[in-house]
């Protein structure tokens, strides 16, 4: 009963979500309207965009590419003008973008000029291909990707608003282009003035689209620095889920255990302290940070905190005579972990000259070296035979009830 | 009795701290952050402040430089969760007596404290091992000799706490006095904040970044 009223309230918020994200988002077929915001003329152009879903600068460049062959374009901005509806402004006074009129205008003009002097606009070369497909190209160039597009195009025009100075030099430019070719027109060949002029309204073309580069370019470097914000942030979140999260439910979960506990709490803390702390080491790289990997992995297996100090340090060699000897400190430091009831061990690890020494020392009940049996191949082997095969020495120091400490000493062969 | 002035940010942990400490000594207040410290300290004169290290308002380095700064002889045990070299080293050489890490048990923070209280240094075996480092690199010419090294006792007695040894042990194991053993953590103390070898800072933030 409950589930079905349930399922019943889910399908009509589903429902009204839908209707809202009909009238909010760019419905299909709504009407269209000539906004007064932002317009330049009537607004049709940028009504014509937004049905479109273009950019209002593709729009009025068509417009203007049109009007230059036979009139079309200005035509057709007429009768669009007289059937689409005025949209109400929504402050008193809409402003004009006076600065981009200016800036179509003379693109218009100069084309115009053009195509009146070399005869295209009367069809004289064809040139209702071009416009054509010049509008095609600019239209494709819009719709490659709308979704980012959008994004810059924002960017765009804010920064187009913002700088006046670029828009009156593109006219301006544009302007002196026309002057420049009148007056050479008597003189010059027939093709130089066309190519001069390409070259002027490309120069209009190029201030005007500077924008929007300058504004894309400010956007990727933007979407770059978030991305790399995000992924730092996606790190933390990462260690902090899978470790300390862990490690807190874990505890909860063995709370009668005062021992697991603070095993627990200890080495999540010896691993936000690295991450924190100490750069990315790798482990197989130098004594030290190998020594503190092991004394790490003894610590969590055995549940007595393993205290690390280290003085100098040296890049571990291939000859593996460092690596015998991480081995018998290891196997100290398991000896003290597992027999010594110690509450703590010290290993301190120190490279100093042509030397490496590692101390294992421990405050548990100690033994006495001579009740070792032969056959217990812990120290006698794994730390004094190993030491001594590979050119080094281990000296064990302990008595009952004074705790033990392992000197390991190796030497270093000359690099 | 000692009367000592809890500095941390952490309520949670000033109590702990308060319920760990012995009978001997006799907390006289608490402070917050770097303000209320220096106010605490200056109504409250006591004889050891428990310093944290990271602190809203500058840290325990700028209550160090503002309290030291004005002439006062508190002394300060700088108490802290970090054992960053660059944390441990500054600390030190802004003033206080010792470094010991949050996870000292209350029996070694007393006698950490009581060690301080008396004009003696307390070093944990990682600050130990700061300093040998700090001081093993020995290529640049010193300034001054007698401050810009170590002598080979304190080496010994240094690396001997590395070790994990307690004063009276390294006292047995070199054959002097507990007293000589103090007097020579204090001397690598006092180098430690006179020396104006530049490595010491430089080392300290080197080592965070290499």
């Amino acid at each position: 009963m409950t589930g079905t009223r349930v399922r019943v309230t889910m399908a009509y918020v589903m429902a009204d979500q839908k209707t809202l994200a009909e009238q909010s988002g760019d419905a299909p077929y709504r009407r269209m309207t000539r906004p007064m915001e932002g317009r330049l003329l009537g607004g049709v152009a940028q009504g014509l965009a937004a049905q479109l879903k273009l950019d209002p600068v593709v729009i009025r460049l068509m417009f203007v590419l049109l009007s230059v062959v036979h009139g079309v374009g200005m035509v057709a901005y007429a009768v669009l003008w007289m059937v689409t509806p005025r949209k109400a402004p929504e402050r008193a006074d809409p402003q004009r973008d006076w600065s981009q009129l200016a800036a179509f205008t003379a693109i218009g003009l100069a084309l115009f000029a053009f195509g009146w002097l070399t005869g295209a606009s009367q069809g004289g070369i064809g040139m209702l291909p071009f416009a054509v497909g010049g509008i095609g190209a600019l239209i494709l160039w819009q719709q490659a990707d709308p979704e980012r597009r959008r994004g810059w195009v924002s960017g765009a025009a804010l920064s187009m608003r913002k700088n006046r100075i670029r828009t009156p030099l593109g006219v301006g430019l544009v302007v002196v282009g026309a002057i420049g070719f009148l007056y050479s027109q008597g003189e010059l060949a027939q093709a130089r003035p066309g190519l001069m002029f390409t070259i002027v309204v490309v120069g209009g073309l190029a201030v005007i689209a500077a924008p929007w580069l300058a504004g894309l370019w400010k956007e990727l470097q933007l979407e770059r620095r978030e991305r790399i914000r995000q992924e730092e942030r996606a790190e933390v979140a990462a260690m902090v889920h899978d470790s300390v999260l862990h490690t807190l439910t874990l505890i909860q979960r063995v709370a009668h255990d005062p021992r697991e506990v603070s095993r627990l709490a200890r080495s999540q803390e010896r691993e936000l302290r690295n991450w924190l702390y100490q750069p990315a080491q790798d482990a197989d790289a130098t004594l030290a940070a190998a020594v503190r990997r092991i004394a790490a992995e003894e610590e969590d297996a055995h549940g007595v905190p393993i205290e690390v100090v280290c003085v100098g340090d040296i890049a571990l060699d291939s000859a593996g005579r460092l690596g015998a000897m991480l081995k018998a400190a290891r196997q100290a430091m398991v000896n003290a972990a597992k027999y010594a009831e110690s509450p703590a061990i010290s290993v301190y690890a120190e490279v100093e000259g042509e030397e490496a020494t590692i101390f294992v020392k421990d405050r548990g009940k100690g033994f006495d070296l001579a009740d070792v049996p032969l056959d217990r191949m812990g120290i006698r082997e794994s730390i004094i035979g190993r030491m001594e095969r590979h050119g080094g020495t281990a000296r064990v120091r302990t008595e009952p009830g004074e705790g033990t400490e392992v000197m390991l000493t190796m030497k270093l062969e000359k690099a | 009795m000692t009367r000592v002035l809890i500095v941390d940010d952490h309520r949670l942990f000033r109590s702990g701290v308060r319920a760990e400490l012995g009978d001997s000594i006799e907390v006289v207040g608490e402070a917050e952050d770097v303000e209320t410290a220096v106010r605490a300290i200056a109504a409250h004169q006591p004889d050891v402040v428990l310093l944290d290290v990271h602190m809203p308002g500058g840290g325990g380095q700028e209550v160090l430089r503002r309290v030291l700064g004005s002439g006062s002889q508190v002394r300060f045990l700088a108490l802290s969760v970090s054992d960053a070299a660059e944390d441990v080293i500054g600390v030190i050489r802004g003033g206080a007596r010792g470094y010991v890490t949050k996870n000292i048990s209350g029996k070694e923070l007393t006698d950490a404290i009581r060690r301080v209280a008396e004009g003696d240094a307390v070093f944990s075996p990682r600050l130990a091992g700061f300093v040998l480092d700090a001081f093993a690199s020995s290529e640049v010419p010193s300034i001054d000799p007698e401050l810009d090294s170590l002598t080979q006792r304190e080496r010994e007695v240094l690396r001997l706490i590395a070790r994990g040894y307690a004063y009276k042990e390294i006292a047995k194991e070199l054959f002097i006095s507990v007293k000589t053993v103090e007097t020579h953590v204090s001397s690598v103390l006092r180098k430690l904040q006179l020396s104006n070898r530049h490595e010491l800072s430089r080392w300290a933030t080197a080592r965070r970044l290499v």
